[in-house]
């Protein structure tokens, strides 16, 4: 598009760092939801949002290398996990979206609480992130 | 507990997100979305059994009891209107492999009409009104990418006055919900209908109502508020019409149904008579529309309109006969709204034109196609052994009865006039001698014919069959007449 060479260095330097603690502060919105403020919708948007910065400083031919994938198929892949989760109750004679949870001892983290609504969670996390990544990057290709 | 009532919806979800997956495969689509919707089919006839035998069915999503969580509630009024949409949603597909396009086809087309599905059927199947309204966001949803998809201009320009309209009536809706929630504090149907009924329906109450009523006659196509939809339904390809006439509409009319006789029903001499009023105007204007133009789309389009002011005053008159006429007239109009949006079509797609004045003598060049237009034409006016006869007879019934006289003439004129707004097509069109249309080359209406055909069957039987029919309307009507069935299956447990 823009065929002058720009100096983006302080953005793109300044991007490198910040993308990654943005990333990071989703991953821990989103897994956190269960007992404090967050879950997979604002975790999504935020994981939207770093790669969002990425794409500001760089362009979108920079950044689908980084990420080579398809959002359709994540928000595919989102959705069919939330249903599946869903239906999972099926299985064990129990309504549908169903959830349940229970005391697992895991190497780090001690005896931690796994529940099934952190997999619906999920679902909603890459519906969220591959609707919102696919929104921009059509509204970007277009000229 | 029965997890079966979430089937009807749960398969069309599911099919339209595999199907995302499955868009560069155009065969395998078609395959799949057919193959989906016969299971879907096949899944509501047997809920339809299922509550025929054992009662309303109901399913505490997550386990969570009835007031507290999500309940879905079958009885036999939604589980009849369930698997009629089954039906329209497998003939829209067949429908749609030889009229929507290759182009249309690859762009998540079968994916679309699925969600439309998953969410119609869900409207009709839940029994809390904020699901309601998430499922009505679904469809809705699924219908503004069904309308624009294409991205013609007259689709561009249409589905801009959709989504606006729409958008400002989803608006309503929830601030509709946000006061009932703030007046009672449930939003659980029947736990709702407990409440006012303790309560009394006090003028805060009746003031909520209307606005729900206007919320579902914007959806619906109720007189003052149907401008959209002549324009709106007039935009998208033949199949996609189709599909909306069907359905879209009557997911309104249900609504209505179901909270005009299960939430607000004490002040029923306000309220219904409003309706009856609302009915009435609906009625003459829908009329009006069906004669006033000259093209084969825009006739039966306002033929809705007239369907559902005479569904609407079924269902504000509130008397046993009337609330059987209306469900017989809804599951009538489903199908015949069907095959009369897919035989439009066609004739379109054969003659190059929706202008009557630029077709005639097309019988000798498409005899099946010209006749079925005609039993189509005089079982929507509801000529006795057609299937449009026995809900309108049951609805003047009920009219004549609680001393409508009037609106129930009304009624049976406007069948009059809608008999002459489609005959006009049916004379035009096939009758006279032949015309130079702007496309002749397709001679014959290869693979569009079987599925209107499929419908024409359907409301046959539904109309020679009235016998076989009438126990599982009856039960339907029962429930809606009596609340407290209702109330006690969500409640019960």
């Amino acid at each position: 598009m823009n065929e002058q060479k720009t100096n983006d260095l302080i953005l793109q330097t300044v991007t490198k760092l910040v993308s990654f603690i943005i990333l990071l502060f989703s991953f821990y919105l989103f897994f956190s939801g269960h007992n404090a403020p967050g879950g997979g919708f604002v975790g999504g948007l935020i994981t939207s949002a770093s790669i969002v910065l990425l794409l500001l400083a760089y362009d979108l031919k920079t950044v689908r290398a980084i990420l080579p994938v398809n959002f359709i198929y994540v928000a595919g892949a989102g959705l069919l996990l939330a249903v599946l989760t869903g239906a999972g109750s099926f299985v064990f004679g129990a309504p549908f979206l169903s959830h349940t949870f229970g005391h697992f001892h895991l190497p780090i983290f001690g005896d931690t609480e796994l529940a099934t609504a952190t997999i619906f969670d999920l679902g909603v996390y890459l519906v969220v992130v591959g609707i919102t990544m696919t929104i921009i990057q059509t509204i970007g290709e277009e000229e | 507990m029965n997890n079966f009532v979430i089937l009807p919806i749960l398969i069309p979800l599911l099919s339209a997100i595999l199907l995302i997956f499955m868009t560069k495969n155009l065969m395998l689509m078609r395959i799949f979305s057919t193959a989906a919707s016969a299971i879907g089919i096949v899944i509501s006839g047997i809920l339809v059994q299922t509550v025929f035998t054992n009662g309303i069915q109901t399913l505490s999503l997550g386990g969570w009891k009835a007031p507290y969580g999500i309940v879905l509630a079958a009885d036999q009024f939604a589980s009849l209107l369930v698997l009629t949409t089954a039906v329209v949603g497998l003939l829209v597909v067949l429908y749609s492999f030889r009229s929507v396009g290759e182009q249309r086809e690859r762009s998540f087309y079968y994916s679309g009409v699925q969600f439309l599905l998953a969410g119609v059927s869900g409207a009709f199947l839940t029994g809390d009104l904020f699901n309601m309204y998430v499922f009505f966001e679904l469809l809705l949803i699924a219908s503004y990418m069904l309308i624009v998809l294409g991205g013609t201009k007259i689709q561009l320009r249409e589905s801009l006055k959709y989504i606006v309209f729409n958008i400002v009536s989803s608006a309503l809706f929830v601030i509709g919900v946000g006061y009932l929630y703030a007046v009672t504090g449930t939003l659980n149907m029947a736990d709702l209908s407990v409440k006012i009924s303790v309560s009394g329906q006090t003028g805060l109450m009746t003031v909520i109502g209307v606005l729900l009523l206007l919320v579902f006659g914007m959806k619906g196509g109720i007189f003052p508020l149907y401008f959209w939809l002549p324009g709106s339904y007039y935009a998208p390809p033949a199949a996609i019409s189709a599909l909306f006439g069907a359905l879209l509409t009557k997911v309104g009319l249900y609504a209505i149904a179901r909270v005009f006789t299960l939430i607000f029903i004490h002040d029923a001499a306000f309220t219904h008579q409003l309706m009856i009023w609302l009915a009435a105007l609906t009625v003459i204007f829908g009329v009006i529309g069906s004669l006033a133009y000259a093209d084969v789309m825009k006739i039966v389009i306002y033929n809705i309109i007239t369907a559902v002011g005479v569904i609407l005053f079924g269902v504000a008159v509130n008397t046993p006969a009337s609330i059987q006429g209306a469900i017989y007239y809804l599951i009538h109009d489903m199908l015949i709204k069907g095959a009369l949006f897919m035989l439009a079509g066609t004739l379109i797609a054969l003659t190059g034109t929706a202008s009557l004045h630029k077709m005639g003598g097309l019988i000798k060049r498409y005899p099946l196609l010209g006749w079925m237009f005609f039993i189509s034409a005089i079982s929507l006016a509801g000529i006795p052994p057609l299937s449009g006869f026995i809900g309108k007879l049951k609805i003047a019934e009920g009219g004549f009865a609680e001393g409508e006289f009037t609106i129930s003439m009304l009624i049976l004129l406007s069948s009059l006039l809608v008999l002459y707004s489609v005959l006009r097509i049916f004379m035009h069109a096939f009758w006279g001698e032949e015309k130079e249309t702007p496309k002749q080359h397709p001679k014959t209406a290869k693979g569009l014919l079987y599925p209107a055909a499929i419908f024409l069957l359907l409301s046959l039987l539904f109309g020679l069959g009235t016998e076989w029919v009438s126990p599982y309307v009856d039960q339907a009507a029962e429930t809606l007449l009596n609340p407290e069935k209702y109330i006690e299956a969500v409640l019960k447990e």
